[in-house]
């Protein structure tokens, strides 16, 4: 189980508006004319975040732990 | 809200023809209307043909695909789906299986695989060039690639092919096949995938079975009968889908030298051109695999009840008006070109990357290699298959 806080950004040059992460993580992914945008720039550490950016075919999403910028997806 | 009950109409609308989409798909999205169909297996459903209103059946989570699994659901295909595998899942379990493989199919790692690709092509079109005009396209080039690609993703043997092939065929059959040579397709794909996990377990290795046998046995991430079935998505879904649309967007491009010409001479459009032909071209023979709303949902001015079907038309979404400028034309110098040909959301094409990639390569290096290709027959001799859930053509024969 993930813990901490993570900031979450998706690269809007690189979405190509799948709609993949909104489907697998309402609770943090939504869909702006088209195209993903995170529900919040914070959150509080949740694997179901980690899961929708692994999920994303152009890795467009990024996930890191707040305060160390530390990247926690995606991961090679 | 629409009220006005006018009854189901009995689908499909009509055979398909080559290519061509039926224009009453056109008529109703144009209407704003949500179709209400009665179809082939499993009784009434409704049908999306709006670009908005498909979206949102396909990325809504309201909509189920877990709901139709066993369920003699209104549908196309005459048998009902009894084994679960990615297709038929919602999240998370949908997630939890996608994740595992997910990270082989993103845009980075599939394009580190153009170089394969680009030598599997030129393999190929050198064993067409040495034979002589005439040939077959589609034996000779558009089964191939994908069926090399992904054999060698997966890790199925190439050799294989022929015994695979006729059970994948058999397995997206709609009339071209008894029931009973469906089920042999199905249960043919199942054996023979099981017996390649079982040599995993003999032989451990590195390709995508390699990495769900050990997710299976080292982490326990999935059962073992969503182990199978994920590598018969995989090996069905990785050739069958690219194999006929490559020879589909090549029909097109020999039918309309306009369009050969422009390509030709703007080859830096190559990937909007490709692009644009997924947009246009039907794929599916017939509207979409069904959906189960698990609320009371409002499309179009019209209440889609909970426990109700319904089923997508993307080829229709793709000419919507009110999101493409003269949405009927094929325009390779389009600049937007949002389709869905891909589908949306979490279902959203797991291989679209590697599909545009083999598309990109295949369709660009016919044109370089041979520029003067054209059919070897008339266009109305080129043989199309029927009655299976994708379109595709039997052969290519083509000169140069």
């Amino acid at each position: 189980m993930a813990d901490g806080r993570w900031n979450v950004t998706i690269d809007s040059g690189t979405c190509i508006g799948s709609g993949v992460c909104a489907g697998t993580a309402p609770k943090y992914f939504t869909l702006d004319g088209g195209y993903g945008t995170p529900v919040a720039d914070e959150v509080d550490a949740d694997d179901e975040v980690v899961t929708a950016a692994e999920s994303c075919p152009m890795e467009a999403i990024l996930v890191r732990e707040v305060g160390t910028d530390k990247v926690v997806a995606p991961l090679d | 809200m629409t009220t006005v009950d006018r009854g189901a109409c009995p689908y499909p609308f009509s055979e398909a023809k080559g290519l061509d989409l039926d224009p009453e798909y056109g008529r109703l999205r144009d209407n704003g209307e949500l179709a209400r169909v009665r179809m082939p297996y499993g009784g009434e459903a409704w049908m999306a043909t709006s670009y908005e209103d498909v979206k949102t059946v396909l990325g809504d989570p309201r909509f189920s695909r877990a709901a139709t699994l066993g369920v003699d659901v209104p549908r196309t295909t005459p048998l009902m789906q009894t084994e679960s595998n990615l297709l038929t899942m919602d999240p998370p379990d949908h997630s939890r299986l996608r994740k595992l493989v997910a990270k082989a199919f993103t845009m980075r790692r599939i394009e580190m695989l153009r170089p394969r690709a680009q030598e599997v092509v030129d393999g190929l079109l050198d064993a067409i060039e040495a034979q002589g005009p005439p040939a077959d396209l589609v034996e000779g080039l558009s089964l191939p690639l994908p069926i090399t690609m992904i054999c060698e993703l997966l890790g199925v043997p190439f050799e294989d092919r022929d015994r695979f092939r006729a059970w994948s065929d058999a397995l997206l059959s709609l009339t071209a096949h008894s029931v009973e040579e469906i089920q042999a397709g199905r249960d043919g794909l199942r054996a023979y995938l099981a017996s390649l996990v079982a040599q995993r377990r003999e032989e451990p290795s590195d390709d995508l079975l390699g990495v769900l046998v050990h997710a299976r046995d080292e982490e326990d991430r999935l059962t073992e009968q969503e182990l199978v079935q994920f590598g018969v998505t995989l090996l069905v879904a990785g050739h069958e889908t690219t194999a006929n649309q490559t020879g589909n967007f090549l029909y097109t491009l020999l039918s309309r030298p306009e369009l050969k010409r422009d390509l030709q001479q703007n080859p830096d459009r190559l990937d909007a051109a490709i692009e644009e032909l997924l947009r246009m071209t039907p794929l599916g023979n017939t509207a979409g695999l069904p959906r189960i709303a698990t609320e009371d949902i409002v499309l179009s001015g019209t209440l889609v009840k909970a426990g109700e079907a319904v089923v997508t038309q993307t080829a229709a979404a793709n000419r919507d008006g009110g999101v493409f400028d003269n949405a009927d034309e094929i325009d390779f110098h389009r600049e937007n070109n949002p389709h869905i040909a891909f589908g949306h959301g979490v279902h959203h094409c797991l291989g679209a990357q590697l599909a545009r990639l083999e598309l990109q390569v295949a369709v660009g290096s016919v044109l370089r290699r041979l520029p003067a290709v054209r059919f070897a027959v008339p266009v109305d001799e080129v043989p199309f298959k029927t009655g299976r859930l994708v379109r595709g053509l039997q052969a290519l024969p083509v000169t140069w």
